[in-house]
């Protein structure tokens, strides 16, 4: 990977203000995502019996006010969030390893074995998901995993799409002659001079995923197929708080403001990273 | 002089929806430290010939004929041509800047070539890529090698896609268009350069180009072709004194000189 790329790359970004507190609001929420629930008085399963549906504020302790179990919603919502974004990221980097394999090998290699290995992709689009994490669920019971399984099932198919456009592209280029003649095998002109020059694209298309993954997760969750009680996800939180929405709206509120921020940010910083890493203004 | 490269009957075609015959039954000789220029205007055949050769048609073409290197033949033996090129046959692109790849330090892809073509450790590789990048007359190779591809200047770049093919040390270079993509002044160090090199280290070339400027300042033989044959073979100063075939006629005429502008 280039580094003077890198550098143009790193300027853009830091002439672009917006994109730099997007960036600010995801370490902050990440951080308090991963120390959060051990800093603060409660776990997230604990029951205050003495203080159940108290609103934000209105008990010591309880900054954000309790739901109607009388557990934190504070360290339920980052307990969520902590949940949420390990699935997003190990459901990107399973989309990110996956896809860019396959679709910088399809694409290199051209001809048959990228037809078959592209119908397949195909065929695995067509199949709806819903349907497809019920009949996980069914065999291997509700788990993160079995989330995280389903979303990576699908999330590398796109990214596959895009890598192997890009490969294809790559392939006619004298950079990859060169490499031959240099005495390179197929396989390390993939991984040493095809895989480095799509870093840009993939970050991109990587960074607009996670956002993509927390979107499924929650309405998975929403849905009950997803992450299951006692454990925390933003999206089953949204579907708790909107089951109380009338009497105890901060429920709805907390874990809501949550999910839309940081689906925001990681998607603001997507398209700021895709104008960094334009080709076409290096 | 012992022959180095040998080429009979080469036919290069391409499949598709209209089938298109590239290179036509061409015979051509290279010997030990011979420089040889294919002239020619563009879409005559002259690049498919040098990639036949090489074994790097695209997916769609076909070549049939004879290609020996040292008496071993070349066409249709992958394993034959993956251990001659690289190492006995150097090949210097048309877009020379664009045979680095580039998100690749330039050392990096010097030393990866010096790894495999001559099996050298990291260490000995390393050297021999500063030397490669010495040779191609890059100023301050140690540093070069840290750099990366856009970081250089168009004829820079040239020079460093030069040093790739040069690593190993080949006995012949195959040089496609070389100069075409660079502006004058770069042209004449790169022509030096090239000159320099078969000179000094008795490597033949096989050049194509359609410059006969750079024709007149490296060639010792030339060779003439039209629409996928050889239609004339000359020696350099015989072909400039007065070809014999029209169409060369034609090509030497159509060089443009100041005379009639002023």
């Amino acid at each position: 990977m280039s580094l003077g790329l890198w550098r143009d790359a790193r300027a853009a970004l830091a002439a672009d203000r917006f994109a730099l507190g997007c960036l600010a609001v995801l370490a902050t929420l990440g951080v308090a995502a991963i120390a959060g629930p051990w800093l603060l008085d409660y776990r997230e399963d604990e029951i205050d019996w003495a203080n159940m549906a108290v609103p934000p504020l209105a008990s010591p302790g309880h900054w954000l006010g309790t739901d109607r179990l009388g557990r934190d919603v504070l360290v339920r919502t980052l307990h969520g969030l902590r949940v949420s974004l390990a699935i997003a990221l190990a459901a990107t980097l399973v989309a990110v390893v996956i896809g860019v394999a396959w679709g910088a090998f399809a694409g290199y290699r051209r001809g048959r074995t990228d037809a078959l290995m592209m119908r397949f992709v195909d065929v695995l689009y067509s199949l709806p998901q819903v349907f497809f994490v019920i009949i996980l669920t069914v065999v291997f019971g509700r788990s993160p995993l079995t989330v995280l399984l389903a979303i990576g099932a699908f999330g590398w198919l796109t990214m596959a799409r895009i890598v192997r456009g890009q490969a294809m592209a790559l392939r006619e280029r004298e950079f990859i002659d060169a490499a031959i003649v240099g005495g390179a095998t197929p396989a390390r002109i993939v991984v040493r001079h095809v895989i480095p020059n799509l870093a840009g694209p993939v970050i991109v298309y990587a960074t607009l995923t996670l956002p993509q993954v927390i979107l499924v997760e929650s309405f998975l969750s929403f849905l009950g197929i997803g992450i299951q009680e006692p454990l925390a996800s933003l999206g089953n939180l949204v579907a708790e708080g909107a089951a109380e929405m009338e009497t105890a709206p901060w429920m709805l509120a907390v874990p809501a403001a949550c999910l839309m921020l940081v689906v925001f940010c990681f998607n603001f910083l997507g398209d700021s990273l895709r104008d960094a890493l334009d080709p076409r203004d290096r | 002089m012992s022959t180095l490269l040998e080429v009979r009957g080469l036919t290069v075609e391409f499949s598709g929806q209209r089938a298109l015959r590239a290179v036509d039954a061409v015979d051509l000789r290279v010997a030990a430290g011979e420089r040889l220029a294919i002239v020619g205007e563009s879409g005559c055949g002259k690049t498919q010939l040098l990639l036949a050769c090489t074994g790097l048609l695209a997916a769609n073409g076909r070549a049939q004929g004879s290609v020996r290197f040292e008496g071993r033949e070349l066409l249709g033996e992958p394993e034959a041509v993956g251990a001659a090129r690289g190492r006995d046959i150097g090949f210097v692109f048309q877009d020379a800047g664009g045979s680095l790849t580039p998100h690749r330090r330039i050392g990096d892809q010097l030393v990866e070539v010096a790894e495999l073509t001559l099996g050298l450790s990291r260490d000995q590789a390393r050297r021999e890529a500063a030397a490669a990048l010495e040779r191609a007359g890059l100023p301050d190779a140690r540093s070069r090698l840290a750099q990366y591809p856009h970081e250089l200047s168009g004829g820079m770049r040239q020079r460093a896609a030069i040093a790739l093919a040069l690593v190993a040390r080949p006995k012949l270079l195959f040089a496609d268009e070389p100069t075409t993509a660079l502006d004058v002044t770069v042209q004449a160090g790169i022509l030096e350069l090239i000159e320099s090199l078969c000179r000094d280290s008795g490597m033949s070339l096989l050049l194509v180009t359609h410059d006969l400027g750079v024709v007149a300042a490296l060639a010792d033989r030339i060779a003439v072709m039209q629409s996928g044959r050889i239609v004339e073979s000359a020696t350099a100063a015989e072909f400039m004194r007065g070809p014999k075939e029209a169409y060369s006629r034609s090509l030497l005429e159509s060089v443009l000189t100041l005379e009639g502008v002023a």
